[in-house]
């Protein structure tokens, strides 16, 4: 008799509406929806996560999945159309085909992998017991995904931050300098832009949060080392703050508190202090990256370092999320002209 | 003491679990918009609020219970909010609640000209 247990159900329960939820996302055309929908998936996905005890994961993916990446594709939406163009069928039987060959790839793939929570899976021996056995006596942090994160894959976080800062790079050189005349002339009639009546209620609150948003990113942050955040998470939670602000309170507003330049030092700020980190250990006579010769303990030398990196990843974060945001929102605003209270691109509804 | 703190949040629990069931229904069944985001906000808050304290009775005196309780503070500033936000966009861009008489219909249309309606 095959015991079933309440992390099965649940398990079952949510992949079964993630099925339901890609299915829905292919057969809708009106991409505010799909955009809506996306962002349900990934909140689905943390919830998949939490049932798997991978609650970093999850808080990773609730912030960025579902937060961050919805609003900025809201944001493309306002640059694009709102519906998806019908395919001609020819077109959709080869994309479907296409698909299918592909799943049925992974399908094959996947009977290669050892079953879950098999006990001789190569996850469970080839490093992973030294994290979980030795990383309390070489660095000292009760969160060991923070220590693996940052000190033990210490390369690949940064390869990781240095994505994030080429993607920022990215979107400012493709569409956040182009229309420069147009987002001046924005900037001149600011109020029409704006449109503050109309929205009290909003204002009220978001005015009431956003303190509160950017204390628990730094909450996040700084208790990364002792719980579930970190950097990434941080980032994000403080950007969609300032997100939340320029959505109420309209770009211009947002960019006088945060202007361009500071958005762009931060970002660059950010992976320098995780590079630099790198640097330091090496000029101190350790490898690079290796955190032991910053202090005159090995644990301390490791807590400072991943503090720093930790650091430098949310800086990273958090510029990136605002400088792509106010990209998107810039060329939204500057494409529908004149903008009007009822018509207007990302922020006034 | 215990079985009874046990009792409460469990009646807590199944009723906030309650409302959230009615609000689901509420959101297929109900035929306009508004009458839908009404089931909605439901589920926001009397459902997750009574999950929440019921929640809060099972943690007893702990830090869980204060993280419980500055989560359902801010779900409740922000559940309304988010309603709000949405009815009120959905009426400046036409779409209109299914009312039954002409009469209606004028007063729907009478508080959403500017100056009447448009403060909040």
């Amino acid at each position: 008799m095959v015991e079933i247990q309440t992390s099965d159900l649940l398990n079952v329960a949510t992949l079964f509406f993630m099925a339901a939820t890609g299915l829905a996302i292919a057969r809708i055309r009106d991409l505010f929806a799909v955009v809506m929908l996306s962002g349900i998936y990934s909140l689905l996905g943390a919830t998949l996560y939490v049932i798997l005890d991978a609650v970093d994961v999850a808080f990773t993916e609730a912030a960025v999945g579902a937060g961050a990446s919805t609003v900025l594709m809201i944001g493309t939406l306002a640059l694009t159309s709102r519906r998806e163009k019908a395919l001609p069928n020819k077109q959709a039987i080869k994309g479907m085909l296409a698909c299918l060959f592909v799943g049925v790839i992974l399908v094959y793939g996947s009977f290669d992998m050892p079953l879950y929570g098999d006990p001789t899976a190569p996850i469970h021996h080839h490093v992973v017991p030294r994290y979980l056995n030795d990383s309390m006596a070489e660095i000292g942090l009760p969160n060991v995904v923070t220590s693996v994160l940052a000190s033990y894959r210490g390369y690949d976080t940064m390869g990781e931050s240095f994505v994030i800062f080429t993607a920022a790079i990215g979107v400012i050189t493709l569409i956040g300098r182009a229309r420069r005349k147009t987002t001046v002339d924005e900037r001149d009639q600011p109020e029409k832009h704006l449109s503050m009546e109309g929205k009290l209620i909003l204002r009220v609150v978001s005015k009431l949060l956003i303190p509160f948003i950017i204390l628990f990113g730094l909450y996040v942050q700084w208790h990364g080392d002792f719980g579930p955040g970190g950097g990434f998470q941080a980032g994000v939670i403080v950007g969609a703050a300032f997100v939340l602000y320029g959505l109420i309170y309209g770009l211009g507003t947002l960019r006088t508190a945060l202007p361009a330049w500071v958005t762009r030092t931060v970002l660059s700020l950010g992976v320098l202090l995780y590079a630099g980190v790198g640097v330091s250990t090496m000029l101190m006579g350790g490898n690079f990256l290796d955190y032991d010769v910053l202090a005159h303990e090995p644990t301390h030398g490791q807590h400072l370092g991943i503090l720093l990196v930790e650091f430098g990843v949310g800086m990273a974060v958090f510029a990136a999320i605002v400088t792509i945001f106010c990209a998107f929102a810039g060329r939204a605003a500057a494409d529908v002209n004149p903008v009007t209270p009822e018509s207007g691109g990302v922020g006034n509804d | 003491m215990q079985m009874a703190l046990d009792i409460a949040s469990w009646a807590l629990i199944l009723g906030g679990i309650a409302f959230c069931l009615i609000g689901g229904y509420g959101l297929l069944k109900l035929k306009d918009m508004y009458a839908r985001l009404h089931a909605a906000s439901l589920i926001d808050t009397l459902g997750v609020g009574l999950v929440f304290v019921g929640l809060m009775l099972q943690a007893g005196w702990t830090l869980v219970t204060v993280k419980l309780f500055l989560i359902l503070i801010f779900i409740f500033f922000t559940s309304p909010t988010a309603t709000h936000a949405l009815a009120k966009s959905a009426l400046n861009h036409d779409v209109l609640p299914d009312v039954d008489t002409e009469e209606e219909r004028d007063m729907v249309r009478a508080g959403r000209t500017p100056g009447s309606g448009g403060e909040l």
